[in-house]
């Protein structure tokens, strides 16, 4: 990283990327930075309006609310999906035909459209016809996603735990493999338990992709829309109304510019925040691996 | 079999039932008719037939929607390599005045809430005249796809050693004729693992397509979701469209088996 040579000639190089991103990211946000500082009476007639959508936004209980949930829903989403993933990885068979097919099945699921993920689960839910739903009741469960935001909740949690902890597993798999047999040798001969093997071993040799693990499944699971707008549409009521549901509702069904912009930029310096960190993280465990 | 070995198979087992009942689920009632559907609650298809995909492959507004789906897709992917390979190559080759900082920018790209970006993305495609075409949802998935792209090729690229490319200027070979000749098939499985997630990004994103798009350019997911609202019952003819769309995926899933991890973790593992 460090002996690379300084050629400032590579711009030239980069400068493609630069002008499609410039088209489909900077023109896009600063539209976005117009519409937040603007009001308007329609006609195309905007006017300066500062910062008063911002103070809206920041003081709006509805969207307090979403931010609540969706801290919730990626808090729950984070402790399920990675001790889980991490434990799946220990188990996956590690060469051969099967470690193959194992891995071929396991990704099936994250190259499901987004929103067949939903129907699948809308329909593998309901009481007359989904599996799920029909075993549920046939036991005795009042069960319905529809009207009881508990119900909702665990539909759209256990949606996201099938959607996405194949990701970690892959992830900590690609770790795992990456010990050498020796270090399990040692192990051996010292008589470590298998607790120990994973503790000291392991886990630490995992950290790296564990971590890109835990930032993408909060990344992503920030941003979730598609999926719990599919099987529940944000309800009932507003019980699994996410952050993103919340503004496209806003921006697109009530055509609310100015604090759709000005929710969408505060959304967004979150998200640049949260990815600053991953990227220092990331390089710095590059830089001494 | 030792007692820890059955142990994990017993695990993985139960960890792949979960995930393949519920797709079970969707070619069971793929293969049924309506009346089945909602009539007897049955665990396989009493009668199978194929009903369902018949009427999507047989009517336009159904199999147009995957024909443009697969349009937006091919175009994407292939405008995200385009441009994303000589960005790659120089990050990973070179140091230039701002890398770090443009390195992080395109990260943060990826990792753009697509909601944030839905108005402003309408409104800006309407004004240039490109609403409801192909090119306009290829540019929009560009959004997330370009950056992903440029980190998993710099993951594969920073594998090559430099020496390659002196040697090879050396020998007196151009940029874009070594590029092309020499580079390219040495990262030719990091370009294919780049095709394929550009190509899934995009096939799975419906937000911004959907957006994008009324009636040209539907993708088959947004025809999908018409026909919940409307017909609110065609299960049958639902389920068939569901489980055509995971069929592409898990076609060319066989290929980059080894390299998933990889490109999940943006070419860093």
């Amino acid at each position: 990283m460090m002996d690379k040579p300084v050629n400032n000639r590579a711009w030239f190089l980069v400068l493609p990327v630069l002008i499609v991103v410039a088209f489909s990211a900077v023109i896009p946000l600063m539209t976005v930075v117009n519409y937040s500082v603007q009001d308007t009476f329609g006609n195309n007639q905007f006017f300066w309006n500062g910062l008063g959508w911002f103070q809206e936004v920041l003081e709006s209980d509805r969207i307090h609310a979403a931010l609540g949930r969706q801290l919730l829903f990626s808090a729950i989403i984070l402790a399920i999906e990675i001790p889980l993933g991490i434990f799946i990885a220990l188990n996956m068979p590690k060469r051969g035909f099967w470690a193959s097919l194992v891995l071929v099945l396991m990704a099936l699921p994250l190259l499901i459209p987004w929103n067949v993920v939903g129907t699948i689960w809308q329909v593998f839910g309901r009481v007359d016809i989904g599996l799920l739903g029909h075993t549920l009741a046939a036991m005795g469960f009042d069960y319905n996603y529809v009207n009881d935001p508990v119900d909702a909740w665990a539909t759209i949690i256990v949606m996201d735990v099938w959607h996405w902890t194949s990701l970690v597993a892959l992830l900590c798999y690609a770790g795992l493999q990456s010990i050498p047999d020796a270090y399990y040798q040692a192990a051996r001969i010292d008589q470590a338990s298998r607790w120990g093997v994973f503790r000291y071993i392991e886990l630490p040799k995992m950290g790296g992709v564990l971590l890109i693990a835990v930032l993408l499944r909060f990344m992503d699971s920030f941003m979730i829309y598609t999926e719990p707008f599919v099987v529940t549409g944000g309800g009932p009521g507003n019980a699994t109304t996410f952050l993103s549901i919340d503004l496209v509702k806003m921006a697109i069904g009530q055509f609310d510019l100015g604090p759709a912009a000005a929710f969408s930029l505060i959304y967004f310096l979150v998200i640049l925040l949260i990815s600053w960190v991953f990227y220092t993280v990331m390089t710095a465990q590059r830089e001494t691996p | 079999m030792t007692r820890a070995s059955r142990g994990s198979a017993v695990v993985m087992t139960l960890y792949l039932l979960f995930l393949l009942v519920p797709i079970y689920w969707l070619l069971n009632m793929s293969l049924k008719t309506n009346a089945e559907i909602t009539g007897a609650f049955s665990l396989y298809p009493l009668n199978p037939t194929l009903a369902n995909y018949r009427t999507i492959l047989t009517d336009p507004s159904w199999y147009m929607g995957y024909v443009n789906s697969l349009i937006y897709v091919v175009m994407n992917t292939a405008l995200s390599l385009a441009v994303a390979l000589p960005a790659a190559y120089a990050f990973s080759r070179y140091r230039f005045l701002g890398d770090k900082h443009l390195f992080f920018w395109l990260l943060t790209n990826r990792m753009a809430p697509p909601a944030v970006f839905a108005l402003p993305f309408f409104q800006l495609y309407s004004a240039v005249g490109l609403f409801d075409t192909h090119i306009a949802v290829a540019l929009a998935h560009c959004l997330f796809n370009v950056p992903l792209a440029v980190w998993i090729l710099e993951g594969f690229m920073s594998g090559v050693p430099r020496e390659i490319d002196e040697t090879a200027y050396i020998d007196g070979y151009s940029f874009p004729r070594f590029f092309v000749r020499i580079f390219m098939p040495l990262i030719a499985s990091g370009i294919g693992v780049a095709a394929f997630f550009c190509f899934m990004f995009s096939w799975v994103e419906l937000l911004l397509s959907r957006t994008l798009t009324s009636v040209n350019a539907k993708p088959i997911a947004a025809t999908m979701t018409r026909t919940v609202s409307a017909s609110g019952l065609d299960w049958g003819v639902l389920a068939a469209a569901g489980v055509l769309t995971i069929l592409p995926g898990a076609l060319v899933i066989w290929f980059v088996r080894n390299y998933i991890a990889k490109g999940f973790a943006l070419g860093r593992v």
